[in-house]
């Protein structure tokens, strides 16, 4: 049985399988606004392959990481627009 | 000095830049002629979107299985989740793996990045979990939880069923399927793939899967609708319009192709698809390029494309003679594929005035519709500037105005500063080498 | 023969070109206007958008300093999507001897009535906190102002059509002559006086004519909202704007109302490629995090290169062109055409109605340069 791996997405602890995309775990935590609009829209992905940028999330205090392209790590810190 | 560690280049005879279908059938060929291999892509695993999610110890198809063992049991050198930022000089590529650069040096180059969803912009397309076809099965296939929810799938292309089959498989609810394009050149492809056993196989397959679900032709979406995310979507099919409560809609307008780091490149692109001859190498010698790149044409045809390549990158093109019937089949069909889902005039009229065209920006139709160029829009309303640099509103324009697109440059993708900075370090760095 | 069809005939929509029109159109000229492709294409697309006071020349302060009151002036009328955006310029010194650089500044623009504060390290450090530590200070010009240039220019032009001017987009001018200019298409627009503003391009028109392109780079990145606050300049980029041989950086970053960050700058001669000079560009980038270390990650999204008209001692060139019948030249601001262009607009205005203008315009007539400007 593949070890679950254990991240926060906004301060809110989640664990995942392994091979699981930041942003598949941001959506299966019920969140489906991952970022607002430069018009403050909400949004979520589009293409989910690293094309479109709507996907982006803080993680480990980086800004503008398409979540999409990154595999969950242990300890991972998301923070998504609020 | 930006860095004190100045990695030094990985070399090899024959770079792959794409790990799907294609790029995994040109590296075999390429290693398997004696070559020194690598693969790039900027996914975190291997397959591309086709074979995404397939391993070796869990293959879908027989297919996939055979070609993930042989990649395997070559001597291939793979660099996942990394991404090309710019061209260092001809031979010499800068990539970025996590915002960390690296170099990679190479005699011969194979293409075989792809193509994404073509995306056109309808009212509400914007809320969250309206995504692409490919997008939604992209998700799910790296973890969303797609079981009890009702998903309304639309666009055009084969793809579609693919998606609808796959979510089903997860336990989706299909509302239905809405292709735009009209009977008669449905019906016609329909009878174009008797002439293939091996498609004729999956067509019945695929059919078996999505057995109960409406697949309505002449059809598409007009609206999204939903307060902060999707609640329902509106259809139309002739005259009859109707509204279906949902959670999901996956809608894409069949494929475009990734031909940015080709043009970057400088291989010339004809009617938006590379041009190559048959040894699949383009305008520039030492460039070849494979697989949806030089036409949309599905896995047989960037496996066949892609084995082409390879030998013919390794120095081993009187191995290409074998391929030719197969490729000349797989060119007609990548020619039925473009006549059956090419977009109606009506998709042109979807958008509203306030319907948002370039996502990055907010930039809305009605501020783009007056200006007669990419550039002249892009200059005063921005759309285009944002960090997707045109790959989703640059298409959509293009099939909405008529715009053609600008030249690309670096960084390919949006990369550290001092990942972009790297190019030139090594570019001194071999003037003073001189 | 038919009387021209134009008091004035402006060759070039770019920000100058624009702003020419607006002015001419305004005392009631009748106005046309020639451009090749698009409004605000060129280097006014290409540059930073800088409103800029600079104290390289005497001249050259008349002029800018004139220029960013008219900016000031017009601020209220400019619509949202020009961002006119008055955050001031912080002029940021690398060591003490750019610290007495610093204090000489500040004397020059104050006894010449345009405020400077001088900052020292702690104040630089609160008023910009992602400049590294350990710089001795700069000066803080607030008066300043950022402006996204391709609307600015759009503005004007549509301010000339409402008095009355008359625009050619994606118009080619192939010849000027005494009576006005001959387009690629054959057509031929007559008109009284023929104004000059193609920027880069105007030597094209005007062999001889001493306007030489000098390229620049920059790069974009996504949205870091209020992590820069001013523009900033290094004391450096003096040295940079000022040698007329070597290729050169800057440090030098703006905060665009976006968000966005765009970083500057470098100057090249004999470098006639639009493609980007990675060896350059590295140059850039590096001089900009030794300023803003954590630049150093931030997402960049865009690089490109721009041409700037340059003339041999740096002003423009606003007049009568020598040795020609009716034809007017307003061009080579090097990289000082978004701040001057209000100005030059007035300058020009003032010649073509032989009107005596609010600052000496001897400085910038094109018959200083005699050896260069005309064959």
């Amino acid at each position: 049985m593949p070890e679950a791996i254990s991240i926060r997405v906004n301060g809110a602890p989640l664990s995942v399988s392994p091979g699981t995309t930041v942003l598949a775990a941001i959506l299966s935590s019920g969140i489906s606004m991952v970022r607002r609009s430069v018009s403050a829209e909400p949004r979520g992905p589009l293409c989910a392959m690293g094309i479109c940028f709507e996907c982006r999330a803080t993680v480990n205090h980086e800004r503008h990481i398409r979540t999409c392209q990154l595999l969950c790590a242990p300890e991972m810190d998301v923070r998504t627009d609020d | 000095m930006i860095n004190a560690r100045k990695p030094s280049p990985h070399s090899y005879d024959v770079l792959v830049i794409g790990a799907g279908p294609a790029g995994i059938a040109a590296a075999c060929s390429a290693a398997e002629s004696g070559a020194l291999v690598a693969v790039i892509d900027s996914n975190p695993r291997p397959g591309g979107q086709i074979w995404r999610g397939e391993t070796r110890e869990h293959a879908h198809t027989r297919e996939a299985q055979s070609w993930l063992d042989k990649f395997a049991a070559q001597r291939i050198e793979v660099f996942t989740s990394t991404e090309i930022v710019d061209k260092i000089h001809p031979g010499l590529l800068l990539a970025q793996s996590n915002g960390a650069a690296r170099e990679f040096a190479y005699k011969r180059l194979i293409l075989c990045t792809g193509a994404r969803e073509l995306f056109l912009p309808f009212p509400g397309w914007t809320l969250p979990n309206v995504m692409g076809a490919g997008g939604l099965q992209a998700l799910v296939k790296s973890g969303l939880p797609i079981a009890g929810k009702k998903v309304v799938v639309a666009g055009s292309g084969p793809l579609l069923l693919a998606v609808a089959a796959h979510l089903r498989e997860h336990g989706a609810e299909i509302c239905l399927i809405a292709e735009q394009s009209p009977f008669q050149r449905l019906a016609s492809f329909a009878i174009s793939l008797l002439l293939s056993k091996t498609k004729f196989t999956q067509a019945l397959a695929i059919r078996r899967k999505l057995s109960g679900i409406p697949y309505k032709t002449s059809c598409w979406a007009i609206r999204a609708e939903g307060r902060d995310k999707l609640e329902s979507v509106t259809l139309r099919r002739g005259s009859k319009i109707w509204k279906e409560p949902c959670d999901y809609l996956a809608c894409g307008f069949h494929l475009v192709p990734n031909i940015e780091l080709a043009s970057l490149l400088g291989c010339e692109i004809r009617g938006g698809f590379v041009r190559v001859n048959q040894f699949q190498e383009s305008s520039v010698q030492g460039i070849f390029c494979a697989g949806e790149l030089t036409g949309i044409g599905g896995v047989d045809s960037a496996i066949i494309e892609g084995q082409i390549a390879g030998y013919a990158a390794a120095g081993e093109s009187a191995r290409t003679a074998q391929f030719s019937r197969e490729k000349r089949s797989a060119a007609h069909f990548t020619d039925v594929l473009r006549r059956t889902f090419a977009l109606r005039e009506e998709l042109r009229s979807l958008a509203t005035p306030e319907t948002i065209v370039c996502r990055c920006e907010d930039v809305q139709f009605s501020r783009l519709q007056s200006y007669p160029s990419w550039r002249a829009a892009k200059l005063q309303t921005r759309c285009g500037m944002g960090p997707c640099q045109g790959r989703i509103c640059g298409p959509a324009t293009q099939f909405l105005f008529g715009w053609k697109p600008e030249s690309v440059r670096p960084p390919v993708f949006a990369a550290p500063l001092e990942s972009l900075a790297q190019a030139g370090a090594r570019a001194s760095e071999q003037a003073v080498n001189q | 023969m038919s009387p021209p069809v134009y008091d004035v005939l402006i060759i070039g929509a770019g920000i100058v070109g624009a702003a020419c029109a607006a002015a001419c159109a305004r005392e009631k000229l009748r106005v046309g206007i020639v451009e090749a492709e698009m409004i605000g294409g060129g280097a006014t697309a290409a540059g930073m958008g800088h409103v800029v006071v600079m104290d390289d020349s005497e001249a050259q302060f008349a002029l800018t300093h004139y220029s960013r009151t008219l900016w000031r002036e017009l601020a209220p009328e400019l619509p949202s999507d020009v961002e006119y955006d008055p955050c001031g310029t912080i002029w940021v010194a690398a060591d003490e001897d750019e610290m007495h650089a610093v204090a000489e500044k500040k004397r020059f623009y104050e006894s010449r009535g345009s405020r400077a504060e001088i900052l020292d390290t702690r104040s630089l450090r609160s008023a910009e906190p992602h400049l590294r530590e350990g710089l001795p200070g700069g000066l803080l010009v607030p008066e300043d102002a950022v402006i996204y240039a391709p609307c600015a220019a759009r503005f004007l032009a549509g301010q000339a059509q409402s008095r009355g001017a008359q625009l050619h987009l994606s118009s080619v001018a192939t010849e000027i002559n005494s009576e006005g200019a001959r387009l690629q298409n054959g057509s031929v627009l007559t008109a009284r006086f023929t104004v000059l503003a193609g920027g880069a391009w105007s030597s094209a028109l005007l062999p001889g004519l001493a306007v030489r392109k000098r390229k620049g780079h920059l790069v974009i990145t996504d949205r870091y909202p209020n992590f820069v606050r001013h523009q900033l300049v290094e004391l450096g980029y003096l040295k940079s704007a000022h040698s007329t041989t070597e290729d050169s950086v800057a440090f030098n970053v703006q905060p665009r109302k976006t968000g966005q960050l765009l970083i500057g700058s470098s100057r090249q001669y004999d470098a006639e490629a639009p493609a980007i000079d990675h060896a350059i560009l590295t140059r850039m980038i590096a001089r900009a995090q030794e300023f803003i270390p954590e630049l150093a990650r931030f997402s960049a999204i865009r690089s490109w290169t721009g041409f700037r008209p340059a003339t041999p001692d740096k002003l423009p060139l606003i007049g009568s062109a020598p040795g020609r019948d009716n034809l007017f030249l307003a061009t080579g601001h090097e990289g000082l055409g978004i701040t001057t262009s209000l100005v030059t607009a007035e300058l020009l205005v003032d010649q073509l109605l032989s009107r005596e203008s609010k600052i000496p315009i001897a400085p910038y007539l094109p018959n200083r340069v005699c050896e260069g400007v005309h064959a």
